[in-house]
């Protein structure tokens, strides 16, 4: 029997129809843990790298993390890889709800997807039984209204849909899939699945997982819900109210704002307006949230509440979560907390990412107030940028005029408008939209973490450290019981938040490279194993502080699955799927080049300390100059044929030395 | 909305309250209820035998979490509506009981019928296990001494025979029994 996982994957080809079940190698769990781990295997083995995102031999895998479905609070990501139209690097992106549990309950670990369906259809699985179904009537239907419609059809309010909308069907380099309160938005996944032909998966189980060792198991259950308690009463002090709790951002039940809004960026990511929260906007802002969210909702199985119903006089119901609250608003430079609810709700429907999407259109803006877009590329453009983020979402996601030319994204939309438009793609680093920073001082970590994460999108490797030096009559408090770092580091880590911002100890030369390297390297390494066994970021490597962490995820993956695996052993399964996915773009045509944060978001910058950082960090990664994995790294941890793979390619002979 | 759940055992009455205001629809219930039961205990979790369950519909914002009560042998002759905040409910929504005309509160496999047996455990376990995963409060528990009428709880397995019996009718269920056991 296998524990935790069920053992088997669906494998679906759309262009012939054939599905079959079939039976996962265990020793795949041992080495690459699950999720995003075994995903990226898969990738590695089937699709070589001259393949085209949008090729019916590009794969879309669908994936549970191997603690989905168990006890394991907050255990319930989807992990979705295949290969991004916007960056031709691998994409994956998670969400959260209520998915992945369902599909193990019917038994399956992943659902694997290759081929182009000739007609629009959606995939059922309710245990045994998994068919293609005719879905051209669902065509153009937005990704809430395509659930609820295919939950009419099955009478069943349990079935769990993903779905993609109008932007996913056209191919919008930045569609999402969307799956009621959450969604899988980064790197255009939603138009591949668009481009396969399949509208969406509906999925209902009823059968068990099992658990090798139970008894240990539901106790480190039991202590997680306890920690979680604690953490609810002890907020992390000196830090804003948004960073202080476990959780995604507590964005639906907090109304303090003041950190998001006046620390990021406005418009496409220009500006900060550093008085921008006053008495009178939060007052306003109160209201409205108070009269918009209906109810606080969770994840399966977690009590985190970090989803929230919306009601809008325009709109249907619909859930939302986290900073999307404030992506379009501020993009947009509104002041209207309302308008930020109705856009959201807007663009759900429609499956594009919120964190692409209003960069996207505020680059359009700025390109039509500079007189490179004119009225004949935008007939009728509104003037307000309210109206016109409507209006461009609408032409974007049916890419319709401009909007065929915007939906491609910035990097991409900016080359084929020329006339300068270049100039206004300030903000992507590998062709990706990034976070809306403008910032004074270049800060070390976050240059590292922007530049080399492989995802390319820096909620998915930062977390769990203070994002500046904590007041100093906090700091002692602080790490008294900060259990949270491997142990041989502990201590240094330790150091670091107690000297931070004394004195001389400030960015971009404190703290000495050898400590940054470790802490981005333990903040990274922390989500590879959430990517892996599924559990929220937000109970994990994203909060500071969270139940899950290197020295308890040992035991209860242990316990989980019956593999005997200690703090060493995870870290190492991590680092495998750390150096294979990197391997998987290098091969792809990843480049040290392409791993530099966008210029402007730090106006302090160091040209030469900043080669140093990369140098240093690659080192300590096992990588050569150029990023690659060395054959050493990659041998010492049993990738030999990817090593061997490399060689071939002529890789490792780029001019530059390999070791 | 507060409803409540009771069993009453000798003169202790156990209430577990629901509020259905508080509920975030995590299901983190039916996942610990379901590993309980499992035999071994936590051995394995199905929501599908879960003797609690989570009827949700966001959309239109309703959570009702419903517990497993009796069995029935026969669904009610006509079904009335409840408008709730100007929500309407079917009462089916709120029945507790393991009824032919629905999926509910059955073994997925067997169909036998489920039932809350508020956890009994040997030592007794603290809390109700669903009020105790339920870290927000929509389910909270109390315990009332009250004087009331001793019930005369019918064991598992009577319950289980008894709705075989009214599946598949008392003979073929006698004859079946008779046959299992000259197998051994
Ligand atoms: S912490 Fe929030 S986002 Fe994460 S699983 Fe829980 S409710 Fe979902
Ligand atoms: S555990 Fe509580 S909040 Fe979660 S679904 Fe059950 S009753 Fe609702
Ligand atoms: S009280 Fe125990 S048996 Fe009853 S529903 Fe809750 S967890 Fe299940």
């Amino acid at each position: 029997m296998r524990y935790a996982e069920t053992g088997y994957n669906l494998e679906v080809d759309l262009s012939t129809g054939n599905i079959e079940r079939v039976e996962s190698d265990p020793k795949m769990t041992e080495l690459f843990i699950g999720g995003l781990g075994t995903n990226s295997k898969i990738l590695w083995d089937r699709v070589p790298p001259e393949v085209e995102p949008f090729s019916p031999d590009n794969i879309l895998i669908f994936s549970t993390g191997l603690l989905c479905g168990t006890p394991a609070p907050g255990a319930n990501r989807t992990i979705v890889s295949t290969f991004s139209p916007q960056t031709n690097l691998m994409a994956y992106s998670m969400m959260g709800g209520f998915w992945a549990p369902e599909l193990k309950y019917a038994g399956y670990d992943k659902v694997i997807i290759r081929g182009k369906s000739p007609k629009l259809v959606y995939l059922l699985i309710t245990n045994d039984k998994v068919e293609l179904r005719d879905a051209t009537h669902l065509k153009g239907k937005g990704t809430l209204e395509t659930a609820t419609l295919i939950k009419e059809e099955l009478n069943d309010p349990k079935v769990q849909v993903a779905s993609i909308g109008l932007a996913g069907e056209n191919r919008v380099f930045f569609a999402s899939i969307e799956q009621g309160r959450s969604s899988a938005s980064r790197l255009g996944i939603g138009g591949v699945m668009g481009d396969k032909g399949l509208k969406a998966i509906a999925v209902r189980g009823k059968r068990d997982v099992n658990i090798a060792r139970p008894a240990e198991f539901i106790k480190y259950c039991n202590d997680i819900l306890e920690y979680i308690k604690f953490r609810a009463n002890n907020p992390i002090k000196g830090v804003p109210p948004i960073l202080a709790t476990l959780g995604s951002p507590q964005e639906m039940a907090l109304h303090d704002e003041e950190w998001h809004t006046t620390s990021f960026s406005w418009g496409h990511a220009r500006f900060r307006r550093k008085d921008f929260w006053t008495p009178e906007i939060a007052e306003r802002w109160t209201k409205i949230q108070d009269s918009t969210v209906e109810r606080l909702i969770s994840c399966y199985n977690c009590p985190m509440r970090c989803g929230g119903i919306i009601i809008h006089p325009m709109l249907n119901r619909f859930m939302m979560k986290c900073y999307s609250k404030l992506t379009y608003l501020m993009a947009a430079v509104s002041d209207d907390l309302g308008f930020a609810f109705k856009i959201t709700g807007l663009a759900q429907e429609y499956g594009v990412d919120g964190f692409t999407t209003p960069q996207v259109m505020a680059f359009a803006i700025e390109l039509y107030e500079a007189g490179i877009l004119t009225d004949s590329d935008m007939p009728d453009f509104p003037k307000s940028n309210e109206d016109r983020f409507f209006y461009l979402l609408d032409k974007i996601v049916r890419r319709e005029g401009i909007g065929d030319v915007l939906a491609d994204g910035v990097y991409w939309a900016a080359r084929k408008i020329g006339r300068g438009a270049e100039q206004y793609d300030h903000n992507t680093t590998r062709k990706h939209e990034q976070m809306v920073i403008k910032l004074g001082m270049l800060n070390p970590l976050y240059y590292l973490m922007y530049g080399t994460g492989e995802k390319g999108n820096i909620t998915q490797i930062e977390g769990q450290i203070p994002q500046a030096p904590l007041p100093e009559d906090t700091k002692e408090e602080f790490v008294k019981d900060w259990i949270h770092p491997p142990k041989e580091w502990a201590e240094e880590f330790k150091q670091f938040i107690l000297e931070w911002g004394r004195g001389e100890n400030v960015f971009p030369f404190y703290p000495p490279i050898s400590t940054i390297c470790k802490l981005v390297e333990w903040q990274e390494m922390m989500h590879y194993i959430d990517d892996s066994t599924g559990v929220c970021a937000g109970l994990s490597s994203f909060p500071i502080k969270p139940p899950y962490h290197i020295h308890n995820y040992p035991l209860i993956i242990s316990a989980g699955t019956g593999l005997d695996i200690d703090d060493e052993g995870l870290y190492r399964m991590a680092k495998r799927n750390r150096n294979l996915l990197r391997a998987i773009n290098i091969r792809r045509g990843l480049k040290r080049q392409d791993e530099k944060p966008p210029q402007d978001h730090w106006k302090k910058r160091f040209p030469e300390y900043e080669e140093k950082l990369q140098d240093e960090y690659y080192k300590f990664k096992g990588w050569d100059k150029n990023g690659v994995p060395t054959k050493e790294t990659l041998k010492d941890l049993g990738l030999d044929y990817i090593a061997e793979d490399l060689e071939k390619r002529g890789i490792y002979d780029n001019g530059t030395e390999s070791k | 909305m507060t409803m409540e759940q009771k069993a009453s055992n000798k003169k202790k009455v156990k209430v577990i309250k629901i509020d259905l205001d508080k509920c975030n629809g995590c299901r983190a219930c039916e996942v610990i209820c379901s590993a309980f039961h499992a035999n071994p205990k936590y051995s394995s979790n199905n929501p599908a035998r879960s003797r609690i369950r989570v009827y949700f519909d966001p959309l239109k914002n309703k959570y009702v979490p419903v517990y497993a009560g009796e069995y029935t042998p026969a669904e009610c002759m006509g079904r009335d509506k409840y408008i709730i905040n100007g929500k309407e409910y079917d009462e089916c929504g709120f029945c507790r009981a393991s009824c032919p005309s629905r999926d509910l509160f059955k073994e997925p496999d067997s169909g036998l019928p489920l039932k809350c047996d508020m956890c009994e455990d040997d030592p007794p376990q603290e809390e109700p296990l669903c009020v105790k995963w339920c870290l927000v409060d929509a389910l909270t528990y109390e315990e009332r001494e009250e004087e009331g009428e001793e019930e005369v709880k019918p064991e598992d397995v009577e319950i289980g025979l008894n709705a075989l019996v009214d599946k598949y009718g008392l003979d073929k269920v006698v004859d079946t029994v008779a046959r299992m056991t000259q197998k051994d």
